[in-house]
């Protein structure tokens, strides 16, 4: 299978080095955003080296330095950098066990590997790695048939292994970008407007002279605004008696309507959806039902706008010295985001590094690019200075850009046998893709948050429909499922208020909420078993395997008590990565809360690498899912983002985490597929099922607040 | 506007000139360069910021350092003894329990906090203790079974 990573980068120097030291040193160009992708690569590359895995260091990924593997998003980097780094590592194992018959003088067959120390089974004689490869370069090619390791002699792959770096972590060694320092470095804050629309017109003077007098420094360009301080708390406070100074024209403010009705009524580009791709040529305006339909029943799901809500505020460390601008980020794409600040500053890329440090995880495109953007324009003010700009919680709630509203309408005929014989979901939502992509006219640029704000701004770029298979609004609106008649359509809308891009799983969350709650009901309207239902409409084994695996788990937890109710749901994410079937019990309470009293995850996916790293990222996926449905949702007015903290933007906490059963399909030998996102979209649906066993309530609208709820059963 | 504070960190005194405004955390990390606590409100909401005040978790993000004057805090540094791990940091190493990590310096703050005035915690003992905790990565299950781990350890070893 083509790999994209080494199509771009074929040499084995570019993904791996030998030290005559005994250290193995990895360069993948995915980063580690608490997936635990370096835990992973490192033992792929270990295992296929035959070398402990403590051996093996991952270089911090850096621009001219790390393969440019684009973005570290979209569940890819094991299919990706994981297969490219295994076949790195398998192709260098070879070359040096042709190095060693050489040296030992037997034949290659002979030689057998334990820790780099190559021994041939006829002579007692050995060399090792270190050695052979004395640091010096390979100067060949990956071999894409390089001859892999049978899973049967797996010794690390698929076995426990300690995450990387978690001993830092939680012995608090430095190990984020907010916990870097630098000699002469400098604290630095933005200040930005009351809301998107809003721009400076000027500052109280007598405030900022008495702020520079301080030794605090203002940093102006048109609206962008930021200060810096040598100690930290200075700069936080000289940021808001900077903000408490600042006079701006307010415009119109937010436009505040229903969204989601603007979300069907609105301007919008309207794309037929084929196998997963959009097509260019006319939406087909309705569905019609076939002949055979004895019973047609459709619905309509909505999802508000929802934060990232990264922990740690998004931060950025930028230096510019002797006309080079260093810039250390914890973006998910340090490549195009080097390209399209070069654009912004009007430098020369060549002229600028970008180096990736752990930041709090992102799930998406968070503020992490923006604030790279804001730190390097006022590093840029004091050449010789590094400066670490941090946001703030506020920064981080009102100014990230969110995962779209969606809409989604859903329409599906049965046949007298209780078959879906005519299916159609048309998805309306506004761009899941604004991560800054360097294109024509500074697309990239002007991507970025603070270009919008400069002296001399950047318009908004207007979204163009993605096009590519299972991505944006359209991913997972192809259901897996056999239905023979399909009408699929995604609604790129316009001129919706708030900003926008990749959250976790895109468009896959809130398709996968609608398709699953539907396969439920239309189960119920034709008096049919809702995994039995799903059962007769798939074809593929491992669907059907993963949801036979969490159905019979769920037999274990028996009859639900009044009060509560047990739901299920599937995906395979993207059509072709990780088949994730969960199940879940939930408690609704005479409050109106809704408890999570317990879970299960079936997930396949694929040749298991590292089974703790995948059944947190499983875990994680369902329990940030579960607070998204339960309780999220951007608040806004036309003064701006009224959710600008954990108080105005409730998150699921400790108090409502159900025990968690995870079930890994075991499928040696098959190909990693990425499972980061897999169990958002099933995890909305089984709640919403759960809680319509539970109560009656056919929940569309996330979240599932005890308002929605009390709301459903007056309505 | 500055001042003189006595601090005592991990067993350590320093004697600090700063003002006195300046909230705990940013003398934690930016003066004595222990960046455990972690920044991640300013506004006690989130919990990152936890350290230990005579033996209590306390938030450092908002309470101003002159409060702490004389006081022992103990930062998720001192948590670790002569390099080896507290039995509750060795836990979610085992666990695996923390995802990105940011927020888990907190964490492991309020569990050391709880194990210490109750060794067997029941449920809602667990869910008080990281009530102000949050993680968005989802590493809660994770969490809550290192907890259960340590407490199953400690109960077979009498």
């Amino acid at each position: 299978m083509a790999n994209p990573s080494l199509t771009k980068h074929p040499d084995l120097d570019d993904w791996l080095s030998i030290g005559a030291d005994g250290r193995v040193t990895i360069r993948s160009g995915k980063v580690d955003i608490g997936q635990r992708i370096s835990t992973a690569i490192s033992m792929i590359a270990a295992e296929e080296l035959d070398v402990a895995i403590d051996r093996v260091d991952i270089v911090a990924v850096e621009t001219g330095v790390s393969p440019d593997e684009g973005v570290t998003s979209g569940s890819n980097s094991m299919e990706e950098s994981g297969n490219a780094v295994r076949l790195a590592a398998a192709t260098a194992r070879r070359h040096l066990l042709g190095l060693a018959a050489q040296a030992l003088d037997v034949d290659i067959a002979t030689l057998e590997v334990d820790d780099g120390l190559v021994q041939s089974r006829t002579t007692n004689r050995s060399t090792t790695y270190w050695e052979l490869a004395a640091g010096a370069s390979f100067g060949i090619p990956v071999d894409l048939q390089a001859g892999v390791k049978a899973p049967q002699a797996y010794r690390i792959v698929g076995h426990h292994a300690v995450t990387r770096g978690i001993e830092d972590i939680v012995t608090g060694r430095p190990h984020f970008l907010h916990d870097m320092t630098m000699p002469g470095m400098v604290h630095g804050r933005v200040v930005r407007p009351p809301h998107y629309h809003a721009r400076l017109e000027g500052l109280d003077e007598t405030v900022t002279d008495r702020l520079v007098n301080e030794g605090i420094k203002v940093v102006r360009d048109g609206s962008f605004l930021a200060v810096t301080a040598d100690d930290e708390y200075a700069a936080v406070r000289g940021a808001e008696r900077l903000a408490a100074c600042a006079d701006w024209d307010l415009g119109d403010g937010l436009e505040l309507q229903d969204v989601f009705a603007r979300l069907t009524e609105n301007e919008r580009v309207s794309l037929p959806v084929v196998d997963g791709v959009p097509q260019r040529e006319e939406a087909p305006e309705r569905y019609d039902p076939p002949a055979d339909a004895a019973l047609t029943l459709e619905a309509r799901y909505e999802r508000p706008y929802q934060m990232h809500g990264s922990i740690g505020p998004s931060t950025a460390l930028a230096s510019f010295e002797n006309g080079k601008l260093s810039i250390w980020s914890h973006s998910q794409g340090i490549y195009i985001l080097r390209a399209s600040i070069a654009e912004a500053l009007g430098m020369d890329v060549g002229d600028l590094r970008v180096t990736h440090v752990p930041g709090a995880g992102c799930y998406g495109h968070n503020g992490a690019d923006d604030v790279a953007l804001d730190a390097a324009l006022v590093a840029r003010t004091m050449p010789g200075t590094p400066v670490l700009l941090k946001w703030t919680r506020q920064d981080e709630h009102a100014w990230e850009p969110y995962g779209s509203c969606m809409v989604m309408e859903l329409c599906a005929s049965l046949n007298s046998d209780g078959v879906v014989t005519g299916w159609s979901h048309d998805s309306y939502s506004d761009t899941f893709n604004m991560r800054p992509r360097p294109g024509p006219d500074k697309i990239g640029a002007a991507r970025l948050l603070a270009t919008r704000y400069l002296a001399e701004p950047l318009a908004v770029p207007v979204p163009q429909p993605a096009m590519r298979r299972h991505v944006g609004i359209h991913r997972n609106l192809d259901p897996l499922y056999n239905f023979a008649d399909r009408r699929l359509v995604k609604h790129l809308v316009r001129n919706l208020p708030l900003r926008t891009s990749a959250l976790r799983a895109l468009g896959a969350y809130a398709n996968v909420f609608a398709i699953e709650s539907f396969m439920d009901e239309l189960a119920d309207a034709t008096g049919q078993d809702p995994i039995d239902f799903r059962l007769r409409h798939l074809d593929d084994d491992r669907a059907v395997d993963v949801l036979k695996t969490a159905a019979a788990h769920m037999e274990s937890w028996g009859e639900a008590a009044d009060g509560n109710g047990h739901g299920i749901a599937f995906a395979q994410y993207k059509n072709i990565q990780t088949y994730a079937a969960v199940g879940v019990e939930v408690e609704v309470r005479e409050d109106a809360s809704v408890r999570l009293v317990r879970a299960v995850i079936a997930a396949d996916a694929g040749q298991v690498v590292d089974p703790a790293g995948l059944a947190s990222q499983l875990e994680g996926g369902f329990i940030q899912a579960a607070s998204w449905t339960l309780h999220e949702a951007v608040q806004y007015d036309p003064d701006g983002i009224a959710s600008r903290d954990w108080d105005t933007y409730p998150i699921l906490g400790f108090d409502n985490i159900p025990e968690i059963e995870t079930i890994l399909m075991e499928r040696p030998a098959s190909p990693f597929l990425g499972a980061g996102e897999a169990t958002a979209g099933p995890t909305g649906a089984a709640i919403a099922n759960a809680i319509r066993r539970a109560t009656g309530l056919a929940l569309r609208r996330i979240p599932f607040t005890p308002d929605a709820l009390r709301a459903a059963a007056l309505a | 506007m500055r001042a003189g504070i006595t601090l005592n960190v991990n067993g350590k005194t320093h004697e600090i000139s700063v003002d006195p405004a300046t909230p705990l955390i940013y003398v934690l990390r930016n003066r004595l360069g222990l960046v455990g606590a972690k920044l991640g409100c300013g506004l006690e909401q989130c919990g990152a910021c936890a350290v230990l005040v005579d033996g209590e978790p306390v938030l450092s993000c908002v309470r101003a350092v002159a409060e702490f004057g004389g006081r022992d805090i103990t930062t998720v540094e001192g948590l670790r003894v002569s390099g080896e791990l507290s039995d509750v940091q060795r836990v979610f190493v085992e666990e695996s329990a923390a995802q990105c990590g940011y927020c888990t310096p907190g964490i492991v703050i309020a569990v050391t906090a709880l194990l210490d005035r109750t060794p067997q915690p029941d449920k809602a003992d667990i869910e008080d203790a990281l009530r102000d905790h949050l993680c968005r990565c989802g590493s809660h299950a994770s969490v809550l079974r290192a907890v259960s781990r340590l407490m199953k350890e400690r109960a077979a070893n009498g």
